[in-house]
This record gives C-alpha cells, structure tokens and sequence, in this order.
C-alpha cells in the first residue's frame, strides 16, 4: 500500500470535491456567463496557484543565497516549472472562457496580457539557467534573477489591470467578485478549490525536488565509478 | 559618495577616451529614425499620435538595450577583479545606473530631436514630454544596468540581454506609452500624475531591489 503524508489525501479529497461538487451544484443564473461561471473553480484558482508557487519559487532563490545549499536551488527552479506549468493552464482555461463570454480566444485584456509577460519571464528565467555553465554560478544568477523578476512582476500583475480597462471582475470599475457573482454557495466550492490546486502545485514540486535530487545522486555516482575506474586503469 | 562619484567620473572618461562606441551608439539611433522615416515616408503627416507615440518608444527601447548591454560586458576580467578590491558593490551598481541614466538621456534626447526633425511635432504638453522621457531614461537604465550584469555572467549574452530585459522592462515601457500619449493628447496634467507616481514607485523597487541584490551577482 502506498504510504503518502496527510496532506496529500487532503489535496485528493479537496480536488474531487472541487471536482464533483464544482460541476454538480447549483450555480447564480447570470447573463451572459451562465453555467460557464463553473470556471471559477479552476481558472481562478490556477492563477492563485500560480502566483503562490512563484512565490515560493522567489523565497527559495532567497534562502538559496544566504545559504548557498543546493537543495535551495533546486526548489527554487522547480517551482517556477510548476508555476509555468500553472501559468500556461489558467491562460489556457481564461481563453476557453474568453471565446464563450467576450467572443474571442484573445480579447488583449490587459490581465490576459499581463500574464502572458509573467510567463515569458520565466521562460527567459529557463534560458538563463541553460545558458549558465557552472553549477555554483547558475544557481546564484538565476536566483537574483528569479528575485529581480518577481519585484518587476508584481506592478505587472496588480498595478496596472487596475489602472486599465479590464473586463476581469474587481477592474477597471467593475465589480469585485464579492459584490455579485460569487455568493456563499461558491465560496464553499472556491476556497477549498484554491487550497486543492496550491497543494497540487507543491506536490508537484516535491515531485519534481525528488526526481532531480535522484538524478544528481545518479551523476555523481557515474562520475566516482568512472574515475575509479580510471585509477584502476 | 565619494567612490560613486569616482566611479561615473571613470565611466565617463573610459567613454570619452573610446568614442568609436559612443558614435556608434549615437549612430545607431540617429539611422534607426531615419529607417522609420523612410518606411513611412508619404504618409508622415497622416501619422497618428498613438503610432507617433509607439515607435518612439520603440526605437529608445532598443537603443536602450543595445547601450546599457555593454555596460558590463566591456569590462574586462581583470578590471573586475581590481575593482573588486577597490569599491564596495553597491558604489558599483549606484555608479553603472548613474551613468547610464546619463547616457541614456543623451540618447533619448538626441533621439527625439532626430525623431522630431523628420517625423513632425505632434505633442501638445511638450514640458511634460520631457520629463515622462527623462523618467523613461532613469527607468531603463536602472532596470537594465541590472539585466547586463546578470546577462555578462552568460555565455550568448547579446540575445540573453534582450530575453531577459524586454519582459522585465515591459510592465513600465506600457506606463510611459500611456502618459506620453496623454502629453501628446495635451490632456490635463492631473490626469497623468498617478501614472507618474506609478512611474516613480516602480523605478524606486528597481533601484533598491539592485541594490540588494547586485553584491551577490558580484560576488559570483
């Protein structure tokens, strides 16, 4: 039986709750948005989790360098992958929504461009670590560029949709969610859907943490046996 | 102060003494207006402001990167290193944004005489301009100063350089679009101050963002 830490039934439990109640519930009736309104569980939360993980991403490349620990670094570049991962579902899911309630895949709303940046920032956040040779080097670049970037993310994301026109709720002087669509009923369904997809991202990571540690150990080892090998030559 | 004043003065010397670049740089802008120009040729008067606007900007952006990028790249190994002994690294990253802030002010000043002599004066709140620009010009070069120096560390870091700056920069290159647009509209000045003010907030986390963060870069 495979043994797995508590959180990780919660974040199970909690995604097919999300799943299950998110889809069969009752929803409010609005015009225009209708039953696709069930994307707030997803796509809402998508982005939530995805700012988290980046979050995380920034806290580890700070660790990384007041302790200069490997394993620092390690969480700090698998959370970005998982919060590009995140990046690319809830842009995804914001288009599929966009086509059915603004009439476009793209509408170039200022959030939908915004996070379309967030995402080539760390896209170039990859890069650099690939074009970075040494180990030691990479590492400590790529966390201050991972910091740098994150501090330029944050007017991106929070500063200017709200200085815009932006037909996203809670923009531009239009309602918060609050005010209208995400009655109590929701948020039963929405908190719990955010905490479902932080947790799924973090699994993610750990995931991730764990599979990159496996293969340095593998590197290393190859290497010792190899020169072994050489003396024995 | 004392080492920050040195170290522009420095820069400003080795600049002066190796004008080949400086032309070059100058050149740069002054041939990349005239390309415009003749791209839109008939049609300049029927140019709009907002295109006006765009392509100014776009023009200084790249002027930019190409300017700062050599910030550190031209530095040679053992300069570093004797730098490295001499300065603490915050006097170093409060020199590099100094002067390139100079710089590109010179550059964007330049660029707008050049752009105006050809293109045409279409802005109606012409003092307010040139503050937005002057605050474009602090802003890209703090940003930037910052991004060569990671990009230095790298190998192809010409095409890293502009990977790393463009989505970075973004975020204040569509403020400045917005409130030059509103210079050029002659609006009101008091419709532009919160994006001044915006302006201004995001260049302060740049700077001391830098600053806490450039003496790891150094020391790497």
């Amino acid at each position: 039986m495979l043994k797995l830490s508590w959180w990780k039934y919660l974040t199970m439990a909690l995604l097919f709750y999300t799943l299950i109640v998110g889809l069969l519930s009752d929803v409010p009736r609005l015009d225009i948005v209708n039953e696709s309104i069930r994307n707030l569980y997803f796509h809402v939360p998508m982005w939530f989790g995805m700012i988290i993980i980046l979050l995380v991403s920034m806290v580890y490349a700070i660790k990384y360098l007041r302790s200069n620990q490997e394993l620092h670094d390690i969480y700090a570049v698998e959370a970005a992958n998982v919060g590009i991962l995140f990046g690319i579902l809830g842009l995804v899911t914001g288009m599929v929504w966009a086509q059915f309630t603004w009439g476009t895949f793209w509408h170039g709303d200022p959030k939908q461009n915004a996070s379309a940046i967030a995402l080539l920032i760390y896209l170039a956040y990859s890069v650099l670590r690939s074009s970075l040779e040494d180990e030691q080097q990479r590492a400590k670049i790529s966390a201050v560029y991972n910091i740098f970037a994150f501090a330029t993310l944050i007017p991106l994301l929070f500063i200017l949709p709200r200085l815009t026109a932006s037909m996203h709720p809670g923009n531009g002087g239009n309602p918060g969610f609050n005010s209208y669509d995400l009655d109590s009923r929701m948020r039963m369904v929405f908190y719990p859907a955010v905490i479902a997809w932080t947790l799924l991202g973090w699994w993610l990571v750990s995931l991730r943490v764990r599979f990159s540690k496996a293969k340095n150990q593998l590197r290393t080892e190859a290497h010792a046996a190899q020169s072994e090998q050489l003396i024995n030559d | 102060m004392f080492e920050i004043q040195h170290l522009v003065l420095k820069e400003i010397k080795l600049e002066w003494r190796n004008r080949a670049a400086l032309n070059g740089l100058l050149l740069y802008v002054v041939s990349s207006v005239w390309v415009v120009y003749l791209g839109f040729s008939l049609t300049v008067s029927a140019l709009s402001p907002i295109i006006w606007n765009t392509v100014f900007w776009i023009i200084l952006l790249f002027a930019s990167v190409n300017s700062v990028a050599k910030s550190f790249l031209q530095e040679s190994e053992g300069r570093v290193l004797y730098y490295y002994t001499l300065f603490s690294p915050q006097g170093i990253i409060f020199a590099k944004i100094l002067y390139n802030t100079l710089l590109l002010l010179v550059v964007a000043f330049l660029g707008l005489f050049f752009y105006i002599v050809l293109m045409g004066n279409p802005v109606q709140d012409f003092p307010l301009f040139c503050v937005i620009l002057a605050l474009g010009a602090l802003g890209f070069a703090s940003t930037l100063t910052m991004v060569s120096g990671i990009a230095a560390k790298a190998q192809n870091s010409t095409t890293l350089m502009a990977v790393l700056s463009f989505p970075i920069i973004l975020p204040m290159l569509l403020m400045l679009m917005r409130v030059s647009k509103n210079a050029l509209d002659g609006l009101d000045r008091s419709l532009s101050t919160d994006e001044i003010l915006t302006l201004l907030a995001m260049n302060l986390i740049v700077i001391s963002v830098s600053y806490l963060l450039f003496p790891y870069l150094w020391r790497s």
